[in-house]
């Protein structure tokens, strides 16, 4: 059963799907193929080039070397620190879940970890770069712009509800 | 014009990075490579997919689910899909985008795109196992919070 989910059979359930479409009414199923090929062409045009920036922080940029250089600093330069390094990381969320406990293992405060983690999670620069082409420049900077200040407010409010319950130790 | 510059951009990078050390640059490419593999049938899919959605879906269904129509229901609704689903944001911002320009909502697109990214549901039990069950719930709730906060503002500022 698992192996029917691939993408490759979904690709072919559309397949289907176009043709039916076609069939039934001719201006539909081109107007799908038209509109899709379109979208193909815009992503291609700009997929290379933040591909290769996301290869370039993989290896410019190694875990061990964020883990590094967040250890101990704290305050500002911690906010900092923290914010440049979640940013340049590549991977999805879960990734970050196992740095972010050996940061704290590390000494790094559980503020500058959540920081770092929820910037990880919504702040990256070929994200970035994808975001201004599709959604526009106003889009993106704006939400840039308020999405940098609720991570220090989560954060912050995250580290007093969790020192309050003690359960910091915990982790 | 945008584009023309990413290119660059990327272009001298990657001349900078094979200037300094050849052997990384390789594998940063080999890294590329590998992303671009796993990233292509999706994509694929999901652009044949808002071809479908745009044939189909007019403006008004669009404006009655996630647009002026449907108001901040439409955003919790936006948000609380973003906090669900597990797709790439690669993937994720040209299907907002296609939304976008169809007549849905500023706030919606923006609470969609913001949760997408910073809550996830279906990733909750890996962080749990990390970073503890108050962490997780915490981390989560606050950012759904603030990712409806920032969709509204958004919203009044753009819309």
């Amino acid at each position: 059963m698992k192996k029917f989910f691939t993408s490759f059979n979904f690709i072919l359930l559309l397949l289907v799907c176009n043709i039916l479409v076609f069939i039934s009414s001719r201006q539909k199923g081109l107007s799908i193929v038209l509109t899709a090929k379109n979208y193909l062409f815009e992503m291609f045009s700009i997929l290379p080039p933040i591909i290769i920036i996301i290869g370039l922080f993989d290896v410019w940029m190694p875990k061990k070397v964020i883990e590094r250089s967040m250890g101990r600093s704290s305050g500002l330069k911690g906010i900092l620190v923290a914010i440049f390094m979640g940013t340049a990381a590549m991977g999805p969320l879960y990734v970050a879940f196992p740095v972010g406990i050996s940061l704290i293992k590390k000494g790094a405060s559980l503020f500058n970890t959540t920081i770092f983690l929820c910037v990880w999670a919504s702040i990256k620069i070929p994200m970035i770069l994808f975001e201004i082409k599709f959604l526009g420049p106003d889009f993106a900077g704006l939400r840039l712009a308020l999405t940098i200040p609720s991570i220090i407010i989560i954060s912050l409010l995250l580290t007093i509800i969790l020192n309050r319950s003690h359960c910091y130790e915990k982790i | 014009m945008f584009v023309l510059i990413i290119w660059i951009v990327a272009t001298l990078c990657l001349v900078a990075s094979f200037l300094n050390n050849k052997e990384k640059t390789m594998n940063s490419l080999k890294v590329a490579w590998k992303f671009f593999r796993s990233m292509a049938l999706p994509v694929l899919i999901i652009i044949w997919i808002i071809g479908f959605l745009l044939s189909f879906l007019s403006p008004e269904i669009i404006s009655k689910t996630v647009g002026q129509e449907a108001g901040l229901r439409g955003v919790v609704f936006s948000a609380l899909f973003g906090s669900i689903v597990l797709i790439q944001a690669f993937i994720a911002f040209p299907l907002a985008g296609s939304l976008l320009r169809q007549g849905a909502n500023i706030s919606a697109i923006a609470a969609f795109v913001t949760t997408l990214v910073m809550v996830g549901i279906v990733t909750a039990p890996l962080e749990v196992k990390f970073l503890g069950r108050q962490f997780t719930f915490w981390r989560n709730f606050l950012s759904f919070i603030f990712a409806v906060i920032i969709a509204l503002i958004m919203g009044a500022v753009l819309g």
